[in-house]
């Protein structure tokens, strides 16, 4: 399958595999509808090869990047392909390699920096926004940083509250950033080279559940020259009673929120945010708009969150549009728990979401 | 036979205050032997125990290298007999008193002379400007000309210099005029920072030299990082970054010099050390014998200089370049000098150190009259030329300060510009709102303009 993937959006005078090719499309053909799947791993390693392919400023740089392909395997063979010097294995310095990779941006590279979660990048974290988010202001526009720091971000599974972080909220509040955060694999191809392409410093949200899920994905996704327009929302799923809005892993819940609720009568709007920062006020305006009703999905703490610069931004631009108050689901307010049972609860569920929608448009409490 | 080995070893160490070293070290050899056939007996692969050791069982090949063994217990000494020495060309009455150093023609020894004067001139009345009110901040690098301009005359115009904040010399030596000094402290329209930070954290892209960040150190990995750019590029150039003894103890440090070594970038890695970090002494700062020490502990060359003898630090600065560039590697250069300054004008250093020190140093260990004494030695300095520059340096820097004061401030567009390559939308809309509330409440805003 990956095979397949790589043949396309590579060189494509590969003669001998022609044949490989036919059968296993024609094995696809036979197993599945038209539409191609890919998981959201490949979605990313085909979006690092071929932006490193198309331009040899990009380089990678990392813990376990290169050898180990990977910790999650997303920079799975990058390293046989364009050697040490552009996959590049790092000591355990988060702070030091995010430097040296500001330091290579200053210059003119255009490092793709990975953290192995983003709860490691706050080893990073003065990196990040005092020498990458503010450099271009700072210098006046004499320095940029087309930097791109990507990794695992949010709640995985059974990992404890150390690597359980999500920090949209942090980074979303930095003037000079760009933060985005995928849900399917068209988003993370598309917003993935979109990132590498942008001169700015972009803070790329993945999510480590969502690596093994595999999504439909169409021709024109799979084309090298494809990216996503950052700062543009997508509605994920048209309604008229409730917005709902949600970014990452959430998105998938909200889908299945608004299929429950859709038995119940509820037609529900689902935005996937795609990205964080800047924040596509005008597409949540206008949904809100239609719908008069919100509620807001994400994963991380409550306090000063996502979904309360949402409701913010509601309430500025839309107040007299809309007929409830704003829900807000989000994780709990505690450092994520280990034990299933009481990490289940501190992690927003699909009830969380159907049950808020529900008392958004007054049928319970 | 371990067993007895291990009994044996509790024995001797029960009787610590009895113990011979010798002694031990004798029965520790006499086991020995014993120990590396027992370690190559149970290696089902005999090939395998002859790559690690090739069959000698004085050495291993652990990871990492070979290593021999030793029966000596010694430990590495915490504090060495002897400070590293201290590289030096000219004495305190600027003889030269070595034969070991780079050869500077009259043209470039006299721009050093003049930079010195005017960067001393330049912070000795800007330093004053603030205490007047004029601007709100600024850093000096009294005591420290040498190290500034020494260095950057050693280097190409394309080797990229990252600061700390006590290199304003290295700017000027590269064409930054007293105007763009000004400006910059000034905050005004000619300020090609656009008024968006402090005073005295220059940067100027056309001078190849990385604005200054307030953050200590970051800029090590900074240019560690980009020196390895520029290995990729296969530029002939370096990069340099500057730091002081304070700043030796961050991460950053540690980071940037491990990193320099493994990615064997072309980078000049310089310290500083004058002794004070604001307040903390260098014996509150760490234990080693300064920094140069930790260049070996890094895997990097280095090397210590006397940091008010420009001829030692262009000498040092030159050969550490050439090793750099031709070599591929980091290169450690620790300058020996004294702060004889205030660490900003939001200190008063003489709170925490003897009034008495810093006039020793002012007087005795200026390194401007060490290179003068020196320079009019060679016959290529006089006193008529001293009291001429001084006057001009004196009446430019005056001047500088005039027109600064008198320039407008940027342009309020200047808020929203250079956040993102291209301004966002939200703050499109926020101009536009600021600039109708400018032009409803003129009262509000004078002197505020677009």
């Amino acid at each position: 399958m990956w095979g397949i993937m790589r043949q396309r959006a590579a060189c494509k005078a590969y003669h001998a595999l022609n044949l490989e090719q036919g059968i296993r499309a024609i094995a696809l053909r036979a197993f599945s509808s038209s539409a191609k799947q890919m998981t959201v791993r490949d979605a990313l390693n085909s979006a690092l090869d071929e932006e490193m392919s198309a331009d040899p400023k990009v380089f990678i740089m990392g813990e376990e990047v290169g050898e180990y392909q990977g910790a999650y395997k997303i920079s799975k063979g990058l390293l046989d392909k364009y050697g040490p010097e552009r996959v590049v294995d790092t000591p355990i310095t988060e702070a030091g390699f995010a430097g040296i990779g500001v330091g290579a941006a200053y210059y003119g590279l255009r490092p793709v920096i990975e953290f192995m979660t983003f709860n490691f990048s706050m080893q990073a974290i003065d990196h990040i926004i005092n020498s990458a988010a503010k450099s271009n202001y700072m210098s006046a526009g004499q320095i940029s940083v087309p930097i791109v720091f990507r990794g695992p971000n949010g709640a995985a599974a059974g990992v404890g509250a150390q690597h359980s972080q999500c920090y949209a909220a942090w980074y979303g509040a930095i003037p000079g950033l760009k933060v985005l955060a995928p849900y399917s694999s068209e988003d993370a191809r598309g917003l993935l080279k979109a990132a590498i392409r942008d001169p700015d410093p972009v803070v790329f949200l993945e999510n480590e559940l969502l690596y093994g899920e595999s999504f439909p994905i169409s021709d024109e996704v799979l084309d090298s020259s494809f990216s996503l327009p950052i700062g543009k929302a997508k509605i994920e799923r048209e309604g008229k009673d409730v917005t709902i809005t949600a970014f990452s892993k959430m998105v998938g819940y909200a889908l299945q929120a608004a299929d429950i609720l859709a038995k119940e009568g509820i037609n529900a709007e689902v935005i996937n945010l795609r990205t964080i920062r800047p924040l596509d006020r005008s597409t949540i305006n206008s949904s809100v708009r239609k719908t008069n009703r919100l509620v807001t999905v994400e994963e991380g703490f409550p306090q000063h969150g996502v979904g309360a610069e949402i409701c913010a931004t509601v309430v500025e631009d839309s107040f007299e549009y809309l007929d409830a108050p704003v829900e807000r689901i989000a994780g709990a307010d505690v450092p994520m728990p280990y034990a299933a049972n009481l990490e289940r609860m501190a992690v927003p569920q699909v009830e969380d979401i159907v049950r808020a929608a529900k008392r958004a448009c007054y049928r319970s409490r | 036979m371990a067993l007895h080995f291990s009994k044996y070893l509790k024995q001797k160490m029960g009787y610590l205050g009895m113990i011979n070293l010798r002694s031990w070290s004798c029965c520790f050899y006499q086991k020995q032997p014993y120990l590396s056939r027992r370690f190559e007996s149970f290696k089902a692969d005999k090939q395998l125990g002859s790559l690690h050791n090739g069959g000698d069982p004085q050495v291993m090949n652990f990871p990492g290298g070979i290593v021999k063994f030793t029966p000596e217990l010694k430990f590495l000494s915490d504090t060495p007999e002897e400070r590293i020495h201290c590289y030096r060309v000219l004495d305190d009455s600027g003889q030269p008193v070595s034969s070991n150093f780079v050869q500077i023609d009259k043209d470039i020894a006299v721009k050093m002379y003049k930079d010195m004067v005017t960067l001393q001139t330049m912070d000795t009345i800007f330093y004053d400007a603030q205490r007047q009110g004029r601007i709100s901040f600024y850093v000096t690098a009294i005591g420290e000309e040498a190290i500034n301009i020494g260095s950057a005359a050693a280097l190409g115009m394309d080797d990229l210099v990252f600061p700390q904040y006590r290199e304003a010399g290295v700017l000027l030596w590269r064409g930054f005029t007293l105007q763009d000094f000004a400006n910059q402290c000034f905050g005004n329209k000619g300020d090609n920072g656009k008024g968006r930070q402090m005073p005295a954290h220059y940067g100027s892209n056309k001078h190849n030299y990385i604005t200054i960040a307030s953050t200590v150190a970051t800029q090590i990995p900074h240019a560690v990082g980009a020196a390895y750019s520029l290995k990729m590029d296969g530029r002939e150039a370096c990069t340099i970054t500057y730091f002081g003894d304070g700043g030796t103890s961050t991460g950053d440090f540690h980071a940037g010099l491990n990193f320099a070594a493994v990615m064997e970038a072309p980078v000049i890695l310089f310290c500083r050390n004058n002794g004070w970090a604001i307040s903390t002494p260098v014996s509150d700062q760490f234990r080693s014998d300064g920094i140069v020490v930790r260049g070996q502990a890094y895997g990097v060359r280095s090397i210590r200089v006397d940091g008010n003898d420009a001829l030692a630090v262009f000498t040092a600065v030159h050969v550490a370049r050439k090793m750099a560039i031709s070599e591929c590697r980091p290169v450690l250069i620790e300058a020996l000098t004294y702060r004889a300054g205030h660490h900003s004008t939001s200190d008063d250093s003489s709170k925490y150190r003897p009034i008495e020190e810093i006039e020793w140093w002012r007087a005795t260990q200026d390194p401007v009259a060490r290179f003068r004494k020196w320079l009019e030695g060679q016959g290529w300095w006089t006193t008529p030329s001293e009291i001429e520059l001084r006057d001009h340096a004196r009446r430019e820097v005056l001047h500088a300060i005039q027109v600064a004061e008198t320039v407008e401030k940027p342009s309020l567009k200047e808020i929203f510009t250079d956040v993102y390559d291209v301004p966002p939308s939200n703050l499109c809309d926020q101009e536009k709102s600021l600039r109708k509330t400018v032009e409803r409440h003129p009262q509000d805003y004078p002197h505020f303009l677009f």
